[in-house]
């Protein structure tokens, strides 16, 4: 086990560093022309390049850049840790603008992420066991409903109804909890349900498919056979055996978030991460581009670690392979 | 029809099992009725299809009660178990009748450990807690022959072998000393070596325990060796039922001859091994009269239009159902009986 997780986290550094690698070639290398000129926002002065350039580390070989690049990211730069850089057009540090935007984003995914795990589960859960009753076809309409709705829509919806018509839940904007606890549910709860609905209904009918699958295998006649419940047939049994591949889901989807929640970010006006990130492109502050993207690509690496260790909690098999 | 030394376990009378398909209704298991004895080993033989495993499923209620429709009596302790509430049922399931199933790579759930999944076989049915269960998934297993059974317990099934873990599967079903063990094809998925040690520990609990045992098998060899009775199905009917020594001695109906032509011995060259023409019927489409004789090399005339009954054709003789003469039977199952010895 402990040879196993190991190796994962090797693999996961490894995984960090082609990371860093490609945002590199992506930023500096790729497009034409001087990379410092795309960096240092609109319009700046020769003297402001010179500066820039030195700082990147653009006068020096790529080996040399790319060097600087990676340690900066691994060890910190004078900015703290990670070093993302510094952003010329807004006159700050990249770190420091990830992390007051970081807090936004990564409290919507928590709220929405428990939303839909569970009811995603349970309705999957309940369709399954009641397969073809009317409580079935009611889910499976309703994950249909959830899959093909627009967030933007369905968050405009949200906010007219339950906000301008009925006042139940706080409007747009964001409440830090350290400034209103009740402030912050009342304005994060719309948002958690509809970034939650696409979700639940996709993870409703992930449960629903597998858990069926699972229901036809012979060990679940097995435990059929011994005399248990149904309740524990379905719960102990098939549930465990279904759950597999909804974690794997469920890891990926919270890290792709992370710079993927732009839409509900934006119709709420939360400002999060992918609104910053957004922002920053439309501004051209290329710095902090590169700095979400390489944030939400090592969230993805490293969700795949978490994913990896918690598989093999789960499957027995997964652990001496 | 029992041979063994004890009483009445299981009667099963007329059992028929029908599926609703889109195609039409399947019948897959056409009044079939038999017993089994304290002690007793039945057999019960035939080609895939031909409703072996169907009927231990409906008699352990483990069909799916809304999308099959079961007739019939299975009198056991007094009570009709298909006539009893779900929740009855359970408790009888894996207690008093227990069964093994065919492929044991498929049968023992992958997450759990081998010992935890004996032990809560125990724990549906006892009330002892967790420690007590353990112990006896131990012991059970240490009985069914797996070394160091304590350590092994805490395996996962992907690290016992085949043969292991069908050991666990028959460890599983006697947790509760039932009275009835069934196995559906319990060797079919093993390899040869292994499949004459897990017959022998079969017979072993048999004796110990003084159980009644149902073995399901297409292997004639299989039943030659460990039944008392044989009863021999096709197209979800029984063809030919009786003590194992007569069966093999002199065997009355063509599809048993079938089946002992094509079976294969040391003694037996491959060129000598005769296969039964054609296929299992459509059980959406049975062939009217006798369901084998579109088959059979000696249909006559009753046979396509006339459905032999199950019946002796003789006083002395066991129960079949074919129409030919007795004295035809005689002649033609002598001869396989010959065949079989020689």
């Amino acid at each position: 086990m402990i040879f196993y997780i190991a190796r994962r986290l090797v693999w996961t550094l490894v995984v960090v560093f082609c990371v860093i690698g490609i945002t590199y070639v992506v930023f500096y290398k790729l497009p034409a022309g001087n990379p410092a000129l795309r960096f240092a926002g609109k319009s700046p002065t020769q003297q402001e390049l010179t500066e820039i350039e030195h700082r990147l580390g653009l006068d020096r070989p790529w080996y040399v850049q790319f060097g600087k690049y990676a340690y900066n990211f691994f060890a910190g730069d004078k900015y703290g840790w990670p070093g993302l850089g510094y952003t010329f057009a807004s006159g700050t540090s990249v770190k420091s603008l990830v992390f007051s935007r970081a807090p936004r984003t990564l409290l919507l995914i928590a709220g929405a992420a428990v939303l839909w795990l569970v009811s995603g589960v349970a309705i999957g859960v309940l369709s399954a066991v009641r397969r073809r009753s009317l409580t079935d076809r009611f889910a499976m309409g309703f994950a249909l409903f959830g899959i093909s709705t627009p967030v933007f829509w369905l968050g405009l919806m949200m906010l007219y109804i339950f906000w301008s018509k009925l006042g139940w839940a706080g409007g747009t904007g964001y409440v830090s909890p350290a400034d209103s606890p009740t402030g912050f549910f009342s304005h994060m709860i719309l948002p958690w349900v509809t970034l939650a609905l696409l979700y639940a209904a996709f993870y409703a009918r992930m449960t629903r498919n597998n858990l069926l699958e699972t229901m036809g295998e012979d060990y679940i006649r097995t435990a059929r056979a011994k005399g248990l419940s149904e309740r524990r047939v379905i719960f102990k049994h098939g549930l465990r055996a279904s759950l597999t591949p909804i974690v794997t889901m469920f890891g990926l989807d919270i890290a792709l978030l992370v710079g993927g929640a732009v839409i509900t970010e934006t119709v709420f006006n939360i400002q999060g991460l992918g609104y910053l990130a957004i922002n920053s492109a439309t501004n051209q502050d290329l710095p902090i581009v590169a700095g979400v993207v390489l944030l939400a690509a090592v969230a993805v690496a490293l969700a795949n670690l978490v994913v990896d260790i918690l598989y093999a909690f789960i499957d027995p098999r997964v652990r001496y392979a | 029809m029992s041979s063994g030394d004890g009483s009445l376990l299981l009667d099963v009378r007329g059992l028929t099992v029908r599926f609703p398909t889109p195609d039409g209704i399947v019948q897959a298991v056409s009044d079939v009725s038999f017993t089994v004895s304290r002690g007793e080993t039945l057999g019960v033989v035939g080609e895939s299809g031909s409703g072996k495993s169907v009927s231990n499923l409906a008699i352990m209620g483990l069909l799916n009660r809304s999308r099959t429709s079961i007739a019939g009596e299975v009198l056991f302790g007094g009570r009709n178990l298909l006539a009893l509430p779900p929740d009855e049922l359970r408790k009888i399931r894996g207690k008093d009748i227990a069964m093994v199933f065919q492929d044991p790579f498929a049968c023992l759930h992958p997450m759990y450990r081998v010992g935890a999944q004996i032990a809560e076989a125990y724990s549906a049915h006892s009330d002892g807690g967790k420690g007590v269960a353990w112990n006896r998934a131990v012991e059970l297993l240490d009985h069914v022959g797996i070394p160091n059974a304590k350590s092994r317990a805490r395996d996962y099934p992907h690290q016992f072998s085949g043969g292991m873990r069908q050991r666990a599967m028959i460890a599983m079903a006697l947790v509760h000393n039932p009275d009835i063990l069934i196995c559906d094809e319990p060797t079919t998925a093993l390899d040869v070596t292994v499949q004459a040690q897990i017959l022998e520990l079969i017979e072993d609990v048999k004796r110990e325990f003084n159980i009644g045992v149902i073995l399901v098998t297409h292997d004639l060899g299989v039943v030659a060796e460990t039944a008392n009775s044989v009863m021999v199905m096709y197209a979800g009917r029984v063809m030919e039922y009786g003590p194992a020594g007569e069966i093999f001695s002199l065997p009355q109906h063509p599809y048993a001859w079938g089946l002992l032509d094509s079976m294969p011995s040391i003694e037996k060259r491959l060129e000598s091994l005769v296969p039964i023409e054609g296929s299992p019927p459509s059980l959406l489409s049975p062939p009217s009269g006798c369901p084998f004789h579109p088959r059979c090399p000696y249909r006559f005339e009753p046979c396509p239009t006339e459905r032999p009954p199950l019946q002796a054709p003789v006083p002395e003789a066991h129960l079949d159902a074919c129409h030919l003469p007795w004295e035809k039977k005689v002649e033609l199952g002598a001869q396989r009986a010959k065949k079989v010895a020689a």
